[in-house]
């Protein structure tokens, strides 16, 4: 091939790739631990801070260092909230012999 | 740094974020995962905070350390019980956040490089920021009435009016429209009449959702703010977010389908709402005999049982009586009575809340069983003690093909030797209809609190 491939198909390939990845992961997950499944995605997917930071941080504040200093709170809040709320509750879970479970 | 190795360095992230999902799959792999997990955010901060193009800090800090402290303390003081409400809080967060980097994206594309040659946004830009600004902002406001109806702000019951279909169909062609204008011009006026649609269908499609079916919207919820995070990741060409959008949003897909598959319904019956309070009951049942029993009947029969089945419900996460259910199966195990606990998929309102719950409680999670893994074990087992829970054992989904949980898997309660039930009344469940275990002649009905209930038997042991 002559010309360059647009870069939003390696793009779309990771993309692609990446949800057969999530789709893998996520059924291997042990059923009683669903709930923190969900709030440890709801953590990671609070990386759209990566997005916020470079809005909030040029050298003079504009509408767009607003948006993106509420955008780095909110986000923010859903990473620190969603990683200290998934790690009380795996704690909370326990075996028999009242030691927390470790690997097979 | 580089781009090359801030490319790297967010490729480790991503790994990270896949080994902290991987780490799921078992309670005891689960907390280190998590650290992985805190670490590959570490890395995607940390990395873009040392990208030459942010070059003032304070707010960036002031964003950080004021929404640290507010994620911090919400983490450490709220109740297992309100997990579903949390969730849901969170993902109205992440969708508006997507809201905001599209809009700030919008304002200030040379930031991001999205600039094309003719010093407008790149039209694949354009597409995929109104993509992802619209799904988040569905996500922002259908999480907050999420949140409204678990929260008990607003009436679970699903609203339903005339006609509500055909205006979420026109709601979504104009918003499809104003989407077109925004690729074809990059016009802000048009970016905010989407913005400002999708948060009205966000709204309009949540709220003829019942409350029981809350655990499809909380998953579903959960998926679309995967999405948003992965249109924004595409319009500004990040892949850390396009491959941590796409781990999001498959992982809730794939909730969204095992809690439909646990009430055997297909996920446009769920989304298209109405389902439950239907007042389908039958009202011969008030005719009906049941054996009605008290606590110290309940202590006698359980003490003397070889085995015990616990079946909660949401019912036991209302009442707050998880605390006191560990000590009675704490006495039964004492007194030499083998304990189980069955959990139905869509037991409490978001997938997995049982477990939690029990966990709680320290309740260990080896005693605790998945429908599939204990439902032959009915059979062999003296005495099924539902608590809280209705229509997750109700043997008409077995029997009657024309009941509206026909189908659906049930826990086989009915199948052990007594069956004891502790519910306030013989109200019918979520499903809107009579459930025939409790007129059973091994069935015996505790008509209580779940907690009080559970106290008075403590005692009785």
């Amino acid at each position: 091939m002559e010309a360059a491939v647009d870069p939003l198909f390696f793009r779309l390939t990771i993309f692609v790739l990446a949800i057969f990845v999530g789709y893998h992961v996520v059924w291997a997950v042990t059923p009683a631990l669903h709930t923190p499944l969900m709030s440890v995605t709801n953590a990671i997917s609070s990386v759209i801070i990566v997005g916020a930071l470079i809005a909030a941080g040029p050298a003079g504040m504009d509408l767009s260092g607003v948006l993106g200093f509420i955008a780095v709170t909110l986000a923010a809040i859903n990473i620190f909230g969603g990683f200290a709320v998934t790690q009380r509750m795996l704690e909370m879970f326990r075996r028999k012999d009242g030691a927390r479970g470790q690997d097979p | 740094m580089t781009a090359d190795l801030a490319a790297l360095a967010y490729l480790v992230a991503a790994v990270c974020f896949i080994l902290a999902l991987k780490g799921l799959s078992a309670p005891g792999s689960s907390r280190r995962g998590n650290l992985i997990g805190m670490i590959g955010m570490v890395i995607a901060v940390a990395v873009t905070i040392a990208d030459p193009s942010v070059m003032s800090y304070w707010w960036i800090i002031g964003g950080l350390v004021i929404g640290g402290a507010i994620g911090t303390a919400i983490a450490f003081n709220i109740r297992m019980t309100a997990m579903p409400q949390l969730v849901a809080a969170f993902h109205s967060l992440v969708g508006l956040a997507a809201v905001l980097v599209a809009a700030a994206a919008l304002y200030s594309p040379e930031a991001y490089g999205i600039v094309g040659a003719d010093g407008a946004i790149r039209l694949a830009s354009r597409i995929e920021m109104i993509l992802g600004m619209a799904i988040g902002a569905v996500t922002f406001s259908g999480s907050v009435v999420a949140f409204a109806k678990l929260q008990g702000l607003v009436s679970g019951a699903p609203m339903v009016f005339r006609g509500q279909h055909l205006l979420n169909l026109l709601i979504g062609l104009v918003m499809a429209a104003a989407g077109v204008w925004f690729a074809a011009n990059g016009n802000a006026s048009a970016f905010w009449v989407v913005a400002a649609l999708a948060f009205l269908i966000g709204v309009t499609l949540i709220v003829p959702i019942g409350g029981a079916d809350m655990p499809v919207v909380v998953s579903m919820l959960n998926s679309y703010s995967g999405w948003a995070a992965a249109g924004i990741g595409f319009t500004l060409e990040n892949e850390l977010l396009i491959i941590t959008g796409a781990l999001v949003g498959s992982s809730g897909a794939i909730l969204s389908y095992i809690m439909c598959k646990g009430m055997n319904r297909s996920f446009f019956n769920v989304i298209l709402g109405g389902f439950g309070g239907s007042g389908s009951v039958d009202t011969t049942a008030g005719q009906r005999k049941v054996n009605q029993g008290s606590a110290d009947d309940a202590a006698f029969i359980l003490q003397n049982a070889r085995k015990a089945i616990i079946v909660p419900g949401y019912g036991m996460a209302v009442a707050q009586a998880q605390h006191a259910l560990r000590d009675m199966a704490d006495k039964l195990k004492d007194n030499g009575v083998e304990v189980a606990y069955a959990i139905h998929p869509v037991a409490g309102r978001m997938p997995g809340h049982m477990n939690v719950l029990l966990a709680e409680a320290n309740i260990p999670y080896d005693e605790v069983f998945e429908l599939e893994e204990i439902n032959s074990q009915f059979a062999t087992a003296d005495v099924a003690f539902v608590i809280g829970a209705n229509d997750v054992c109700n043997p008409l989904a077995k029997t009657d093909p024309a009941c509206p949980i026909a189908g659906m898997p049930v826990l086989n309660a009915e199948n052990a030797a007594a069956v004891m039930v502790v519910k306030r009344s013989l109200s019918p469940g979520y499903a809107g209809i009579d459930n025939p275990l409790f007129y059973r002649d091994n069935t015996m009905m505790l008509f209580a609190d779940a907690r009080k209930m559970v106290e008075d038997i403590v005692k009785g042991l």
